[in-house]
């Protein structure tokens, strides 16, 4: 088991482990809806495969949000 | 120096109190322009609150009329509103609240035909609006035109914000481009707590009037987020990023975009 920080809350994963993998785990709704960032650094949609957690990442999820009311134009 | 009437002094009496404030903070109040981009459950709070506070000018962009499914957060419209210009019925509350504001309304969308025209009359634009197009409008055509601006997204029962100015992060260093069309929340995943509106609205309206007072710190290079089903907030710091297509060092985007929006149509379901 390895500790990370995901969202600033501990959680305990298994390696290896790929951002991808980690998304997945964390049932992020909708993945295309999050923008990520591990230890501040926002990583790439495309690099999330290659990505591998490491103990004590700190990662986040960032979602895309708008207004609540996607019909107006 | 603008020379305040007795009348004035006491309608703002109780920003002059406070020391960060004062007579000269109220000066600079009175004599900024922001411009608010919609008039919906952002734009209410965020004009209301301006307006109370004697912003000099307010302009306010929105292209729709007034629908009774809006009255549930946007509390800057009343239901006589209803098929109203939403700029028109935001322009007829800022003025009764305070008839010192000067409004303009811009009864139209916001596009890459006329946003750096409208922008570069203000001093601080504020991101009300619903979709992501547009938000990336005004992030790109505000770091084009050197401008600050705070952006607001709500969703269900969370909220999001930060602060940009020159040279901080922007939009697009968190988000690189909007989320594919077909990605948008679906119309039952779409909903939102009317009050988190009221929330994000007024963190918004406290930027501006920090930004003008310089009072403080901005929520630069930070994104506030909180979940009101928990009442938990939290600050994840972001950085400007170099490789940012819009305020990186080599930017590869050098007009605006107006990009397409997923369509969620609440009225036909």
């Amino acid at each position: 088991m390895a500790r990370i920080i995901v969202n600033g809350e501990a959680q305990d994963v298994q390696l290896p482990l790929s951002l991808t993998e980690l998304i997945k785990q964390n049932d992020v709704l909708q993945p295309e809806m999050v923008s990520v960032q591990v230890n501040d650094d926002f990583v790439d949609r495309t690099e999330w495969d290659g990505l591998q957690i490491k103990e004590n990442d700190a990662v986040d999820f960032l979602y895309f949000m708008g207004g609540g009311n996607l019909s107006e134009k | 120096m603008i020379d305040f009437t007795g009348e004035q002094i006491q309608r703002y009496s109780r920003h002059i109190l406070l020391k960060d404030v004062g007579v000269e903070g109220q000066e600079k109040i009175m004599n900024a322009r922001v411009l608010v981009v919609g008039a919906g459950g952002l734009g209410a709070p965020v004009s209301l609150y301006l307006a109370a506070a004697g912003i000099g000018t307010i302009g306010i962009v929105d292209a729709d009329v007034v629908d009774l499914s809006n009255l549930q957060r946007q509390v800057i419209h009343f239901t006589k509103d209803v098929g109203v210009p939403k700029v028109k019925s935001a322009e007829e509350k800022i003025k009764a609240i305070n008839p010192d504001v000067k409004v303009d309304t811009y009864y139209e969308f916001l596009d890459s035909s006329n946003a750096l025209d409208i922008i570069k009359e203000y001093d601080f634009i504020v991101d009300g609006t619903d979709n992501f197009p547009v938000k990336f409008l005004i992030n790109d055509a505000c770091v084009m035109a050197d401008k600050p601006f705070s952006h607001g997204g709500i969703l269900r029962f969370n909220g999001q914000t930060f602060t940009h100015l020159p040279g901080t992060a922007c939009y697009r260093c968190m988000f690189k481009e909007p989320p594919p069309a077909g990605a948008v929340p679906t119309c039952s995943q779409a909903g939102v707590l009317g009050a988190i509106a009221g929330m994000l609205g007024t963190i918004q309206a406290a930027e501006t009037l920090k930004y003008f007072t310089g009072i403080g710190e901005l929520l630069t290079n930070r994104l506030l987020t909180f979940d009101a089903k928990t009442m938990q907030f939290r600050t994840v710091p972001v950085k400007h990023r170099d490789s940012c297509p819009i305020c990186g060092s080599n930017p590869t985007i050098d007009h605006l975009i107006d990009y397409e929006q997923g369509a969620c149509d609440l009225k036909s379901h």
